[in-house]
């Protein structure tokens, strides 16, 4: 099995990513989406760090999901506050940064 | 077997993918991507990292995924109102964005001038990917950034607080008119319906009174 087989999937995974950021309307399933984004790199990250037989790009890859959390724990508390001003969750109709 | 491992896991990993971005209802795109991690924590363990793999697992597919869970029931499916959405041409054009980035991704692997991407990888040895060469790793040539980790996932959590309380957060300013209270008023016990109880289920018509404990 070859290295470029995994970027192969890494690349379709990326792609589906960017294509439901662009089409979905609610903030949750943008988030679930970046998350297949991030995933699609750290599958990237993992294959180069097989094809050099080194380790340091597995710990690339677990601060990535470092990352990835704090973003879901942010996003996710933003959607919350969002729901408790009653601001409807979708978003097309956040235009504006001010509360 | 290696290729059948593959070819399942990938398969399972695309399939989950197109589940988040073409399901409905938000709680089963979250289901369709804990397929999604599943299958790529397989993937992960093909290329030799075990313990990512295994913290993929139940880091996201276990942590991350149920927070998602809560949150979707608590918000629901329901008040997603408003615009009409992207409409047919701008759905049209999203998808041509993504398989143009497709297509320059495959030219890039493809035409690459890395040799090695057409080979299984390099010779590794036994320890390869293991907890004990990953924590090896951490507290020594990755100390640093193993530390700013740390203190990252203390702000998030701080900030999603501080976000989602009910308070308002911060635009109130309910930190000005909050009045000073001693320790010892701190200390002692508070009527009944109130803190954090009052906060999340309110006080209850069918109750008696807050009385002092």
């Amino acid at each position: 099995m070859t290295i470029a087989w995994y970027l192969a999937v890494s690349a379709l995974i990326f792609a589906i990513g960017v294509g439901g950021v662009l089409v979905r309307r609610n903030p949750l399933v943008v988030l679930l989406c970046l998350e297949l984004m991030l995933n699609a790199a750290n599958l990237a990250l993992i294959g180069f760090s097989r094809m050099w037989g080194n380790d340091d790009g597995q710990i690339f890859a677990l601060i990535v999901m470092v990352v990835a959390a704090c973003e879901v724990t942010v996003g996710l508390g933003v959607i919350v506050a969002m729901h408790r001003h009653r601001l409807p969750i979708d978003v097309d109709s956040m235009r504006e940064l001010q509360g | 077997m290696t290729y059948l491992i593959f070819f399942i896991a990938a398969i399972g990993t695309l399939a989950g993918a197109i589940g988040v971005i073409a399901l409905k209802d938000p709680f089963y795109c979250v289901l369709a991507l804990v397929v999604h991690l599943i299958s790529l924590a397989v993937l992960f363990m093909l290329l030799r990292a075990e313990f990512v793999a295994a913290a993929q697992v139940v880091v996201y597919a276990g942590a991350v995924m149920v927070l998602y869970i809560f949150v979707v029931s608590y918000i629901g499916g329901q008040n997603l109102s408003g615009s009409a959405g992207p409409g047919r041409a701008g759905t049209l054009a999203a998808f041509a964005c993504a398989g143009a980035l497709v297509a320059e991704l495959f030219i890039a692997v493809l035409g690459t001038g890395l040799k090695a991407v057409g080979t299984g990888g390099a010779h590794v040895a036994a320890g390869f990917g293991n907890p004990e060469s990953i924590g090896t790793l951490f507290l020594t040539k990755f100390l640093a950034p193993f530390e700013i980790a740390s203190y990252l996932l203390l702000l998030a959590a701080v900030g999603a607080v501080t976000l989602a309380r009910r308070r308002g957060g911060l635009d109130d300013g309910i930190e000005q008119r909050a009045p000073r209270i001693s320790v010892a008023e701190f200390m002692s016990a508070r009527p009944y319906y109130t803190g954090t109880q009052h906060e999340t289920l309110g006080r209850p018509e069918s109750l008696p009174e807050p009385t002092q404990r």
